[in-house]
């Protein structure tokens, strides 16, 4: 009833290349974006910023780095954990050892360029490699670059325990400290690398990822160069995850070890991925929000709900009831939560009279 | 259809994490204390009696006295898996419940301890961190926060080498040995590497530091280098299943088990009986105690065990790890009682229970009233050492059980001194943070 595009006439091209042509979706997307820049700021606790918002929306910019590189283009990579790092350590090194260069916009760009000249690297093989064992080669970049952090002293300037730590971040002279600071930082970073990655993924750029994706020999036969076009989504997957990898060092963790970019982070990343949606942008959001919320939720719910149980019980379900999930998303949807969401928006178009 | 009911749950999921409403405000007389703690994960089997060591001390104060002067204790326990982004969520779940805040944070993991470290004084939230954490937190000076009581690695370290270097004959006899530090990969096992660098530039050892990476159970390569090094001693800096791995390799290699010496966290029973009687001759470190039974135990036995309130099975009262529950939840409590005769008995902040640490002073006299008699050495805190003491012993499995095979050790401060200080400059210029003057403290 309230969602139809009928009578939404696009007169001109402008309007017909619009992000989101029905004028409802670009309501609500606009409302969200509002809500999330001011209605928050209103209500949200420190907990909700520091342990919900600010992990909800750093992993997201990381699902939609890997979105870019395995749905869009169609190239598995288990190294994500490795190149958030890479984005992590460039940044520390940028902003321990250059005092000038203390804006957080500065040193986040540096990690995500540091972390893409690394990704072009790694994916170099995937032009003779192709799905599982692609996969399997980038699990080489993953334990590679743990190696280099745990081992090369001067990455993390010689502290004795391999962890370092930042403080008194900032940007333009404004100092990000308080959790409300960061989150509104972080947000506003996240909406315009969104941006970025939805021109790219409707672009000429993004089509040829998709044509290399959907059958790599007609894209080449049509005249895509599959070297190009497969490092380049290398290169800008790797720069969104980097300056995911800088971001979640920076305003998440605030002092860290090359454990907390592990391979668990990678495949952390690629389920968001999996489960969000694969080749969607909202996906990337919609898994994030599940892998991140939901076991902390499952933690929590018993105990607002007044059951006492101990804490060993209340881990083990929190585990068993979040696999549960898992395999139900994945019977329910198999395209993904994102999928999902589709399809209520095609019956809503029909409600309240579905034929 | 099946999307109606995935709706229903995400939308009751979504609704439930924004109604984060905190439980509502229970009783104003309590004292809230936070509880990291892992009783799931690879590191289970050493955080459980932990846990249950803490968790019957603080149960043991309520119960026998009704609370720390009238001031019950409100605990609740958070299970962190020993992973750090989990603990962080822990600590800003916990940090503000119960009517004045968390008293204070055992992080229990050293990687927790580093991040938390740079929350605790914007929370103002003190850390304890009996016998892990950063080894120049000591420094209070620099490090407000911290409270590394009863050891640090480094003076762990610094005790089994000089325990070897007695065994030697002295420090001079180490020339030319060979000494191998098997090490979990993450903050916990690379503290020790400074002090024992440090030791063999002195005294002419060679020193191989040997990574294992988390969980540990992955060693054949460790051990097989070791068995073509030959090493004279080696150290192990593990957690959890590494440690009984480690000894299992050892057996296997055929590396002498009575040259092996473990850290305080590498010295429970769950790290040795895996291994049977090949854990036989293993050596550890001790924070101070050990196993066994002392008068605090016929007290836990009497008001919580006798009434079945006790957490675990009584066979597992005086292990090691739960011993050391028992005395880091004491040394917390006696911190808030001795801040309670500062600013009163009632619920405290975590500011103000800082200042009980820093002051707290257990002579022998106290400790026998608080029925550890046996089990720890007198300690005072001090805003220059925050760590109170640092004497250890070390133990030996007979297969059995641990036995005391040395006298008490004193970590030697000639060494460890200018290198806290240094490490601790390096962090506060590094941070920009600033420094207290301790001669000015009262």
């Amino acid at each position: 009833m309230f969602y139809r595009e009928a009578g939404q006439f696009k007169t001109n091209y402008v309007a017909d290349q619009q992000i989101f042509p029905v004028l409802q979706d670009r309501l609500f997307v606009l409302a969200a974006i509002v809500a999330a820049f001011v209605a928050v700021p209103l209500f949200a606790t420190p907990y909700l910023y520091t342990e919900i918002l600010i992990p909800f929306l750093i992993l997201s910019l990381a699902a939609i780095g890997l979105n870019i590189l395995v749905g869009y283009c169609g190239q598995v990579s288990l190294g994500t954990g490795g190149f958030m790092a890479v984005g992590a350590y460039a940044a520390y090194n940028l902003w321990l050892r250059v005092p000038e260069a203390n804006n957080l916009i500065v040193v986040f760009l540096f990690g995500g360029l540091m972390a893409a000249a690394v990704g072009i690297l790694f994916g170099i093989p995937s032009l003779r490699i192709k799905g599982f064992y692609l996969a399997v080669a980038t699990l080489a970049a993953q334990f590679f670059l743990d190696w280099l952090f745990a081992r090369v002293k001067w990455l993390t300037n010689y502290t004795p325990s391999g962890s370092v730590a930042v403080g008194n971040t900032s940007v333009f002279g404004w100092k990000i400290d308080t959790p409300d600071e960061r989150y509104l930082f972080i947000l506003a970073f996240v909406v315009v690398a969104t941006l970025v990655a939805k021109n790219l993924v409707r672009g000429h750029i993004g089509r040829s990822w998709m044509a290399i994706r959907d059958m790599d020999i007609a894209a080449e036969i049509i005249g895509f160069r599959p070297l190009r076009t497969k490092l380049t989504a290398f290169a800008v997957s790797s720069f969104f995850i980097g300056i995911a990898g800088a971001m979640w060092a920076f305003l998440r963790l605030g002092a860290w070890e090359p454990l907390a970019f592990d391979i668990n982070r990678s495949f952390q990343i690629l389920f968001m991925v999996i489960i969000g949606g694969l080749g969607s942008l909202l996906g990337s959001f919609l898994g994030a929000a599940f892998i991140v919320l939901t076991p902390i939720l499952l933690n929590q719910l018993p105990g607002w709900l007044g059951v006492k149980m101990s804490t060993a019980l209340l881990s083990h379900l929190e585990f068993m009831v979040f696999g549960a999930m898992i395999v139900f998303f994945l019977i329910v949807e198999p395209h993904g939560l994102a999928r999902l969401w589709a399809v209520a928006k095609e019956k809503l178009r029909l409600w309240p009279f579905p034929h | 259809m099946g999307l109606r009911k995935a709706a229903l749950v995400g939308a009751a999921l979504v609704s439930a994490g924004f109604a984060m409403a905190a439980t509502g405000a229970s009783a104003q007389n309590e004292q809230f204390i936070p509880g990291l703690v892992y009783r799931t994960g690879a590191y289970a089997p050493n955080g459980i009696p932990f846990a249950n060591g803490v968790a019957d001390y603080y149960a043991l104060i309520n119960e026998r006295d009704g609370g720390i002067n009238g001031v019950k204790i409100l605990y609740e326990e958070c299970d962190t898996g020993y992973a750090t982004d989990r603990g962080v969520e822990c600590y800003e779940r916990l940090k503000n419940k119960g009517p004045t805040g968390a008293a204070y944070v055992n992080p229990l993991s050293t990687g927790i301890t580093f991040a938390l470290t740079e929350k605790a004084p914007i929370d103002k939230i003190p850390l304890i961190t009996m016998g892990y954490g950063r080894s120049e937190s000591r420094d209070g000076s620099v490090f407000q926060w911290n409270f590394p009581l009863l050891g640090t690695y480094w003076s762990a370290a610094d005790i089994i080498m000089q325990h070897i270097a007695k065994k030697e004959g002295g420090f001079d006899k180490l020339k030319g040995k060979k000494i191998v530090l098997v090490y979990h990969d993450s903050p916990y096992g690379k503290e020790p590497i400074a002090l024992l660098e440090q030791r063999a530039k002195m005294h002419g050892f060679t020193f191989t530091p040997m990574p294992v990476t988390h969980p540990g159970v992955e060693q054949k390569a460790t051990w097989l280098q070791i068995r073509q090094n030959r090493p004279d001693y080696v150290l192990l800096w593990g957690w959890g299943i590494m440690n009984s791995t480690s000894i299992k390799e050892a057996v296997a290699v055929g590396y002498p088990r009575d040259k092996m010496y473990g850290v305080w966290w590498s010295g429970a029973e769950p790290d040795v009986r895996p291994a049977e009687g090949g854990a036989k001759g293993y050596n550890a470190a001790m924070l101070q105690h050990g196993a066994g039974q002392f008068a605090i135990h016929g007290e836990l036995k009497k008001h919580l065990y006798d009434k079945n309130k006790g957490s675990t099975k009584w066979e597992e009262v005086g292990e090691v790890l739960y011993n050391r529950g028992l005395v880091n939840a004491m040394l917390g409590v006696e911190a808030i009682r001795t801040a309670q005769k500062k600013f009163g008995n009632k619920p405290l902040t975590g500011e103000q229970v800082r200042w009980g640490i820093e002051n707290l002073d257990l002579n022998e006299a106290r400790i026998k009233e608080l029925g550890l008699e046996g089990m720890l050495k007198p300690l005072k805190v001090s805003c220059s050492d925050h760590e109170g003491t640092r004497e250890g012993r070390i133990q030996q499995w007979d297969g059995a059980k641990w036995n005391v095979v040395s006298d008490w050790y004193q970590s030697d401060d000639k060494v460890l001194k200018p290198m806290v200080d240094a490490a601790a400059k390096k962090y506060a210029e590094e941070k920009k943070l600033p420094v207290v003057d301790c001669s000015k403290q009262s």
